[in-house]
Order: structure tokens, then sequence, then C-alpha cells
């Protein structure tokens, strides 16, 4: 490109928007421009986290001079123009536009999952949409797709704006959906047009976030949930992960980023459930067996040269992450973590610690997760998940799933008092708080390793305890630790698994943390190309984009700003349990303690460790039958 | 040595990718070859060429299902292709399609038993002043009527 050229790139350029005069920089499309003065354009396969596609056409607007409308998403203003964005000839269009979609469009807003948080509802109430001019469907035209555990596909409701297929192409690197055929045989559909439960789907919802409509929604079992919660000989406990509880107040209307967690409990009481506990309780015991792991991994093959368990570590929280790697890098299964996620493993525990405690068969308790995720309710499908002697999970509800519930029960959630967990398994650390967000699992991690190590507190070496390099939502993260040269003695704990400190002191530990696949993939291929990421000690990759914050099972919609206000509240609950005198670390969780006592009385990575909170793997690969 | 289906499909798409690349632009030049040479791209041919080429099978799919000139139904030898374009209908195709089903034994959409022949329509070839139109594998027909049919199918009759 000749200097010319380039200093043409960076000219500010005059537009006209409905009579209010700006400059943009050239090549800023018309919908920036409007937005950046303002002035709202509807759009429908826009989408801020995606690629500009530039399909469905509905924010066509006039430019002067130009004989047809433009797609303000896709047209960039590289000269004077003069725009307006609501003429009559473009409110016509847009009606017809509309009209269009809905000649195709089967299926009745009052009983699908998006009444009232449908972007193509709201577009036909906004543009007045009052008769079908161009027809609609009677009778539905496709199957719908309950195959997978977690995504059920509704092609009726498609409006083919291709969100999902760039959602699932850019950001998760997977690949799953695909537009299939051509001319008004286009569909979007998989490989073969094969049932989405057969294909290579990691089951991570991120689809269901960026749907405008109906046609792609997490599979829903509240009904399954309400007849245990009905059924008198049952014993129905509930789990919930940070994550939910940092979103599940926009359900109810309130601003992204208020956190509900102690209405949440009271609220899931009145909804009848028997106990509810607190997810973090097996965060934090996640990172005591992993970060055991990590240890044992570290002196196998550093100091014993045993490379029966290969560095780098990869976290095994995520279950989208985990199907992933099983399907596309088979091969890597080993660096995989076996501790189970924090999910299973409070599924094992509490069908085996809870219920000898409490003297209740564990037939009888059916065992329901609050997650911010979809792949959760395959995870807890999947068969090994059943260490506990029942499947230890029953049912994955998603954060959607359980806000539905609240308000069927009459409950408006900001209005409810406040209220603890319960017991056995109480609050846990702030710790587990931060699994919620990318680089969570990694800063507790680190937190209860370098208290190990050290013998003292983080807060000598980080201020708050907040190891803010591995934080922020970059999509891939390379950080580098130093261990202090002073260790201290090993931890009564794991002192059967390493006999001192003296091999790391001084070493610096290298790590990674990616969020969202297609990030992972890349930390992927230069592990394999030999790159910065295989030298890495340990890595965190969350499948969905800042973590599980932003998982497939939250309020719709989803962005930037909503993933960051959301990652906000759960950095701010980690700071006020220390403010208010309550764990931080992992290993100080006392109830996670009392459990190494009572019954995995062989500590962590001990024979029933094994048994009940860890797993292994199945090398899926990618070819299908 | 007996040789598997997935095999043979493997060796035979190494050897288009040593000719067209391994680059995602190879695909089109990939699968027509491989159709030419095969009649058909099977499941498992998609699901390899996407493996050489580091893509996704999902995306030879919606290749693969956006041309019909790349057909994952098995087809015959010589694939007969008839425009049913407006043009082409004025000029009389319909009596030609008769005359190919009758002489076929076939309908559109079919092929003959001993995998030959196989009819398929087609939109627009570009010579809507010359219709009927009509394409045997790569040999455009024009001016097509229902007594030249005969004709044409004998002379690929005797190839073999």
């Amino acid at each position: 490109m000749t200097q010319q050229a380039t200093a043409a790139n960076t000219e500010m350029i005059p537009v006209t928007i409905d009579g209010k005069e700006t400059r943009v920089a050239s090549g800023t499309t018309i919908l920036e421009a409007a937005k950046h003065l303002g002035i709202r354009i509807p759009t429908l396969c826009y989408h801020e986290d995606l690629c500009v596609e530039g399909v469905c056409r509905i924010c066509v607007v006039e430019i002067e001079g130009m004989w047809t409308l433009q797609a303000s998403c896709t047209y960039p203003i590289t000269q004077a123009i003069t725009v307006k964005t609501h003429s009559p000839k473009v409110r016509k269009a847009r009606r017809h536009i509309l009209d269009l979609m809905f000649s195709e469009h089967y299926g009745e807003c009052y009983s699908c999952a998006r009444n009232n948080n449908c972007e193509l509802q709201n577009l036909a109430q906004e543009y007045g949409v009052d008769e079908y001019r161009f027809g609609h469907p009677d009778l539905p035209i496709f199957n719908i797709d309950k195959s997978s555990f977690a995504i059920t596909r509704d092609n009726n409701k498609c409006i083919q704006c291709r969100r999902c297929v760039r959602t699932c192409a850019e950001f998760q690197e997977v690949k799953a959906l695909e537009n299939v055929g051509r001319g008004n045989k286009t569909a979007i559909g998989t490989f073969l047009d094969k049932p989405l439960g057969e294909v290579v789907c990691i089951n991570c919802g991120q689809c269901i976030n960026r749907c405008p409509t109906g046609a792609l929604t997490a599979k829903d079992q509240t009904d399954l949930v309400w007849d245990a919660i009905e059924d008198p000989t049952k014993h129905v406990v509930i789990q919930t992960a940070p994550a939910p509880r940092a979103a599940i107040g926009e359900e109810f209307g309130l601003e992204p980023g208020t956190p509900m967690t102690w209405e949440m409990n009271s609220a899931l009481r009145e909804v009848g459930f028997n106990k509810v506990f607190d997810t973090n309780f097996t965060a934090d015991l996640t990172i005591i067996e992993e970060g055991t792991e990590l240890i044992l991994r570290l002196y196998k093959t550093l100091v014993q040269g045993d490379t029966s368990m290969p560095l780098p570590q990869f976290t095994s929280c995520s279950p989208g992450w985990v199907k992933y790697i099983e399907h596309f890098y088979p091969e890597y299964l080993g660096n995989v973590s076996s501790a189970k996620s924090p999910q299973q493993m409070f599924g094992a525990m509490i069908k085996t610690y809870y219920a000898e405690k409490n003297n209740i068969d564990p037939k009888d308790i059916v065992s329901v997760a609050l997650m911010p995720c979809t792949a959760k309710k395959f995870e807890c499908n999947r068969p090994e998940m059943a260490d506990s002697g029942h499947q230890d999970v029953d049912f994955g509800l998603t954060t959607r799933e359980l806000a539905k519930m609240i308000r069927e029960s009459g409950i408006n959630l900001p209005d409810m008092p406040k209220s603890d967990f319960d017991s056995p398994f109480g609050t846990a650390s702030g710790s587990g708080v931060i699994f919620a967000a990318t680089g969570g699992v990694m800063e507790a991690a680190l937190r209860s390793v370098l208290e190990f190590v050290t013998g003292k507190q983080v807060e000598n070496f980080y201020d708050h305890a907040d190891i803010i390099p591995v934080r922020g939502f970059e999509g891939c993260r390379y950080v580098e630790l130093k261990i202090p040269e002073e260790v201290g003695p090993v931890p009564a704990i794991i002192q059967h698994l390493v006999p001192d400190w003296n091999w790391i002191k001084g070493a610096t530990v290298k790590v990674g943390v990616a969020h969202g696949t297609g990030n992972a993939r890349k930390v992927m291929e230069d592990i394999k190309a030999g790159g910065k990421f295989s030298e890495c000690h340990f890595i965190e990759v969350m499948a969905c984009p800042g973590g599980c914050l932003g998982g497939g099972g939250q309020p719709i919609p989803t962005n930037l700003d909503i993933r960051e206000a959301r990652a906000k509240a759960i950095y701010a609950e980690d700071r006020a349990y220390g403010e208010a005198g309550k764990a931080r670390k992992s290993h100080e969780n006392e109830a996670v303690l009392k459990v190494y006592q009572e019954f995995l009385k062989e500590g962590p990575c001990g024979h029933l460790s094994h048994k009940l909170l860890h797993t292994d793997y199945t090398p899926r690969g990618k070819y299908i039958d | 040595m007996l040789i598997s289906q997935h095999e043979q499909t493997l060796d035979q798409l190494q050897g288009l990718v040593e000719k067209h690349g391994d680059q995602r632009n190879a695909l089109i030049p990939i699968l027509q070859d491989f159709r030419d040479q095969s009649g058909q791209i099977t499941d498992y041919a998609m699901q390899a060429v996407a493996n050489l080429l580091k893509i996704e099978p999902s995306e030879v799919y919606g290749v693969v299902s956006f041309y019909s000139f790349l057909s994952e139904r098995p087809q015959g030898n010589f694939v007969i292709r008839l425009c049913r374009t407006i043009s082409c209908d004025m000029a009389g195709k319909q009596a030609v399609a008769r005359q190919l089903e009758n002489d076929l034994g076939i309908t559109f959409g079919e092929t003959t038993k001993d995998g030959r022949f196989s009819l398929e329509w087609a939109n627009c070839m570009g010579v809507c002043d010359q219709g009927p139109a009509m394409l045997v594998n790569e040999t455009l027909y024009t001016k097509v009527s229902p007594e030249k049919v005969g004709e044409i199918l004998d002379s690929f009759k005797s190839r073999a």
C-alpha cells in the first residue's frame, strides 16, 4: 500500500446522520458512526462479539444520492455522506424484511423459551408488524433436534442470521454449525445434517447466548426438577456455582454485575430445595486435589525424571474444554488434570459423605447443580460420573432455568432476605468464588501452592493476595512467577507425597490462561510447535469467553461490557470475604480440612480421593460414522 | 492385498492434496477431481479432506451441499443435466425431459441400474438463446430436440 493510501485511511471524514453531523475515521461503518451519535439502528445478524456478516438487512439505511438502500453494519464510510436511518423508504423496507422472515418463522411466542427476550419479537413490535404480508407457516417445517444433552435446536424459529455459525467458527473454533444447502433450501445445519448430539459439539452453549430468537435453547429440565421437589420421598439438594450469582439478577431486571448470592439462597429454599450448598466448597477441594496433582507432576517430571504425568498440566473444570480436547487434541489427554470438576466432585461427595453423615439413602437424594453452563448437562450424564454408585449429579440447571423456577414460585429475587449456605459444607473461600472468572482457577491454585511452598501468607508477595497478572480478559495469557529462595516445611496434608521443597526453591513457575476454545486452540498449536506455552507448568482453560461468567447458561444477552461487569462482581465478592474475615484461600476452608480428617483420610490424591474425586477421559477424535 | 475403502479414499485424497496444495482454497479443485474419479463424495471423504486441509468437516459439507456439481449421492459415469429455467422451458425442455426419461428408464434425480447414466435438473447454463441446453458431464449440447436425444445417448453408450 502506498503512503498516500495509508494517510487516506486515517483521514477524518464528515458524515451527517439524521441531520446530526460528526467526523469519523475512514472505514468506520455507518452503524458505528450512528452509535457514536447516539442514533439507534436496529440489527439482527450483527453482534458485538462477532465479525460482521451483513445477511439480515434489517439495518438498511438510505444514503443521499444512492439508488439502493445499504446495510449500515457493512458500509464503510470513505467519503462524505448524508444518511437517513428512519426515512419512509427505510421503514417500509424493514417491515418487508421482517415480513419475509415471518414467512418462514414457525412458532408461537407464548410457548417459546425466549418470549419477552427475543430480538425478532422486539423488532416486530417496534416496526408494527400487523399482518403476514408474505404468509406465515402454520405447520412446522423442521423437526426439533433434542438429541444433545445440552442444546435444543428448533430450526423452525431460525432466521438464518448465522450468529451461531460465526460464534462456533470464530469464537470457539469448533464449527459444529454451518450453513448447509443453497438458495431457498439454505438452513443452519451440522455435518451431514446429523443430530447435534452425534456431531463434534462441545456443548458450550455460546450459540444460545447469541441466538436472537428461540432457535437455539438449553435443554430445559425444570419440569423434572419440579417433580423431584414435589416427591416427598426425595431429598432434593442444590449446589450453586459462583458465576450464576453474579448474573441471575439480570433476569430480574437488575444491572449486570449485581451479586445475588445470599438472596438466592433464601429463594432456593422457598422454591423447595431441602438444602442449598455452595459449589465453591468443591472448588476449594478441586484446588487441593488439582494443586497436589500439579506438585506431584512437577516433582515426578523434574526431580524423578518420571514422564508418566506430563507437563503442562491442564485444568479440567470446564466440561466444554474437556470435550474440546477429547475431540481435537486427544493425544494431550494425559496432560489434563484427572481431578473432576467442582460440580462432579460435589455430586460424589453428596451421595457418599453427606448421605452417610445425615443417614440418608443416596438413592433418595436428587442432586441438582445450578451452573452458568450448558455443558454441565452433558458432564453430569457422562457414564463414568457415577462413582458414588448412583448418577453423581442428577440435573444441571442453567442460570436461566433457575430464574424461571424462581419466577414460577412467585418470588422477586431482589426482595428476598439474605441467608447463608447450609452446613456441613457451609460458605467456601474467596478462591472458590473467583473460579467464575477466567484466570480464577489459576489464581486460586497459585495462592495455595505459594503458601504450601513458602509457608508464608500470599499477602507477603501480592497485595491483598490478588494475583493481578493472571487476571484480565486477554485471550491467551502467559505469566511467569518466581518461587522465593526461602521455602517452608511441607504441610502435613501432602507430606506423604514430597519430602521437602528444596527442588523448587528459586524456580520460575510458568503458567498460561486461555478462555474461549478458539484461544485454547492457539495455545495448543503453540505447544505443538514448541512455543512458549510448551514450557508452561500449568495452564488454565475455560471453554467460554470470560470464563464461567460468560457461560452458555447465563442470562441473554451477553457482550464484553456485561462480562466485565460480572467479573467485577466476582472479584468484589472475593475481596468482601477477606474484609469480613472469611477464608480467601482454598486450603483455609475449614469444611474442606474437615473432610480430609473425617472422610478422605489418605489425603489429597489418596485412594478414596482417586475413586470419588478423580476421573479419566475419552479420546473421541473427529471422525464420525 | 486387500485395501479398505477408507484407505483407498485417503490415498486418493492425499494424491489430490499433493496436486492442489493443502490450503483451504484447494478444497473445491480437490472435491471436483475426487468427484470425477469416484462419482460421489462420501461422508468419509468429506471428513478425510477436512483433516488434510486442517478445516472442519462441517465446512466441507457446507461447500458440497451448496454446489449441485458436487454430489454426496452416488452418480453414474455420465451425468446428464438438463436446464429447467424459463428460456429453455419455452424452447421445449419438457419434451426433451420426457424423451430422456423414456430412453433411460429413470426419472430425474435417479441413476440407471448399470450405474452409467444419471439424470439431473440444472439451472441456467448461460446459453439461453440456444435452448434447450443440456450438459453431459462437461460437454454442452444446445438446441436439443427429442430426436437428438437418442443420438447423444448412443454416442455415450458406446463409450467405456
